[in-house]
């Protein structure tokens, strides 16, 4: 991959265009300097909303819906990491992680344990969900993640009466792993599936409430930059310098051997 | 009080609309901001229960006097707070006097930090718990505006005024659709007050909180008041038919409405071509049900053609079960004046929650609408974007290719020049 982004390099040199391109490929950089939120929300309605890279808290109590909204754009892979501190004494509790995409459809985790019982007594439970990679277009047909909001519900499912209300203290955090032109597929979403977005631009008041205002540190990825281009343009131009080889080879040392 | 809420979403609609002449409930996200802001209840046990000393060494009545202290002074301003007690004036044992002992204490509007702390000062732990007439009179003193409305209920036993339960009385207020919450704090609690008061909350759509220390107190009522706060998307009531014809129009926004066990709903949806239907759909659980659940959202023509279906199953423990579907439609090619140019989508929506036994089935689960009709998304014309290579198996099929074209080209050059020689 390395060679392949050098070759790349070199081809910038070449004068292709593929400078505002790579101005436009996502980057992952982590943000900690805007302020991670520090309540969840109860409902997909009230998520609360950080970026990825953040660690979002929030105060609950054990039988709490608590919900978390992020963005996932094109060509990432998230990962939902939850940690959820216990009281001292409790009797075992089982939690879960459910992550749901903006249409509200329950998303699968690759990896990771979404749902944990925390033993007796124990002081925390940690929880995760690897989703799949998200594409920029899938059929209407598949539920395949798409660029746009995600949402979070943490809740204890099996919870004993004795523990219902007790305080408890969680914390979430999102990765999004850069996958690179091997998600990268053709088409495109014209909008991404942040709930609400069609009604947005009418609404012009400052203050008014929206389902969901999460956009990317660096906004949502147009799409169309790969890492493709390279592989293409490089498999190209190689087979241009093996053309010349071949031919070359036929031609001896290039000049006739008897004149 | 739908209708209510109807008139008052229409009117908020106003600058939201592009008032294309279909008229309500059209247009949807009515911003609370314009109509009013939100109201906050505190409902304060005053029972004589509360003279226990076991919060920190103190009553759980100082506890509750501090705790709201605090909460006033850090009330953001632009919270209408209000506060009611019950079981605060009649010390008789009298029941039927007892359980109507309710009343306001200061009343839901701007908040006079000064007037509010003289009044909790003079409370003194009396009479009964009649917390269902509590909470009746409590969303009552909430009434009017379109701002989120939340009852904070804080108690320290369980309702002593049977046969009015009061987690019927919470659905019942969730019934209204007037969009309260109702959260719940037990002071020191015991099993049967904690089934009682996670069951009020969780009607509601609210939370339950035990509570052992006064810090704890502050915390969470600070919370849920500041949770009040927060500016949320109103969304706009509908009613769904039992078929798709008699269905009401929606547009972009969001929506709610009600479906009883086993019935359906229908609603219609206008798509051009070229637009994308967005459609999502939350079936809440707002009473004890069955651990196994589903939900179903078809998306069918006027003919009856299922054009695609978002499903999803779930058991255990869950406030609610949701799904969605998205419908991008062609853009036409054939532009013929005979046709309609909006295709009429129907969305279907059925749940297989069942109720547990001894629930009231009526009214219907509550159930929020997603409608966004967005501009279609490109199609894609191959797996891979733009139909661009990757990978060394690509690089070596092209390496050969050209390596092979190059020879065959100077294999055949050289066959010309001699052809060419020996003529």
């Amino acid at each position: 991959m390395r060679i392949v982004r050098a070759l790349g390099a070199a081809l910038l040199a070449l004068g292709w265009a593929v400078s505002p391109a790579v101005a436009d490929s996502p980057s992952p950089s982590p943000s900690d300097d805007s302020a991670a939120p520090t309540e969840a929300g109860t409902s997909f309605r009230t998520a609360a909303e950080f970026e990825p890279g953040q660690t979002a808290t929030a105060d609950g109590s054990a039988g709490d819906y608590l919900y978390w909204s992020f963005p996932a754009d094109a060509g990432q892979r998230p990962t939902v990491e939850a940690t959820v501190k216990l009281p001292d004494t409790h009797a075992a509790q089982t939690w879960q992680i459910d992550v749901y995409d903006g249409l509200r459809r329950r998303q699968a985790c690759q990896y990771g344990s979404q749902t944990r019982t925390a033993a007796q007594g124990a002081a925390s439970v940690e929880l995760a969900c690897t989703l799949r990679r998200v594409r920029a277009w899938s059929e209407p047909w598949a539920n395949d993640p798409l660029p746009g909001t995600y949402y979070i519900r943490l809740t204890a499912v099996g919870l004993p009466t004795s523990d219902l209300g007790l305080p408890v203290s969680a914390e979430v955090r999102v990765e999004g792993k850069e996958i690179g032109g091997a998600a990268a597929v053709d088409g495109a979403l014209a909008e991404p599936l942040v709930p609400g977005v069609a009604v947005k631009p009418e609404a012009e008041q400052e203050d008014s409430a929206v389902l969901s205002s999460i956009e990317p540190e660096d906004g949502w990825t147009s799409g169309w930059w790969s890492d493709r281009w390279v592989w293409t343009a490089v498999g190209g131009a190689l087979a241009a310098l093996a053309g010349v080889g071949g031919y070359a080879l036929t031609r001896g040392s290039g000049r006739p051997t008897r004149a | 009080m739908i209708t209510r809420q109807r008139l008052a979403a229409g009117a908020s609609a106003l600058f939201a609309a592009l008032a294309a002449g279909i008229a309500l409930p059209s247009t949807a996200l009515a911003d609370e901001t314009t109509a009013a802001a939100p109201k906050v209840n505190l409902v304060l046990d005053v029972s004589g229960s509360m003279r226990a000393r076991d919060i920190d060494g103190q009553s759980r009545m100082a506890a509750a006097k501090q705790a709201f202290n605090e909460v006033l002074d850090a009330t953001p301003e632009d919270v209408q707070l209000g506060i009611r007690t019950l079981g605060a004036n009649y010390p008789g044992d009298d029941r039927k006097t007892g359980c109507k002992d309710t009343a306001q204490l200061y009343p839901v509007g701007p908040l006079d930090r000064t007037e509010a702390k003289a009044a909790v000062a003079t409370l003194a732990p009396t009479g009964w718990t009649p917390i269902g007439p509590a909470l009746l009179k409590a969303a009552d003193d909430l009434d009017g505006g379109t701002g989120s409305k939340r009852i904070v209920l804080i108690s320290d036993g369980e309702d002593t005024c049977a046969p009015l339960d009061p987690c019927e009385v919470a659905r019942e207020i969730a019934a209204k659709g007037i969009g309260l919450t109702i959260d719940t704090l037990g002071l020191v609690p015991n099993t049967k007050m904690r089934q009682q008061l996670s069951c009020i909350a969780e009607a509601t759509g609210g939370t339950y909180t035990s509570v052992e220390h006064t810090d704890e107190l502050t915390d969470r009522v600070n919370q849920l008041v500041d949770r009040a706060a927060d500016p949320v998307v109103t969304p706009v009531a509908t009613e769904g038919t039992e078929r798709c014809a008699q269905a009401p129009t929606l547009r972009s926004g969001l929506y709610t409405d009600r479906e009883e066990f086993g019935q359906q709903r229908w609603y219609r949806v206008d798509v051009l071509p070229g637009q994308e239907l967005r459609a999502s759909v939350s079936v809440s659980a707002d009473r004890d049900v069955n651990p196994a659940y589903g939900v179903l959202l078809r998306a069918v023509t006027v003919k009856g053609r299922e054009i695609v279906r978002g499903e999803a199953a779930g058991n255990g423990r869950t406030d609610v079960i949701s799904t969605g579907l998205r419908h991008p439609k062609a853009e036409r090619d054939d532009v013929d004046a005979d046709k309609p140019a909006a295709e009429t989508v129907c969305l279907q929506v059925t749940h297989s929650f069942s109720a547990a036994a001894g629930v009231k089935t009526t009214p219907g689960l509550p159930l929020e609408l997603t409608i966004d009709v967005v501009d279609g998304p490109s199609p894609s014309s191959d797996v891979a974007a733009f139909g661009l290579g990757r990978g060394w198996w690509l690089l070596g099929a092209l390496v050969l290719t050209g390596f092979v074209a190059g020879l065959l080209w100077g294999w055949l050059s050289r066959w010309r020049v001699a052809v060419w020689r020996t003529n």
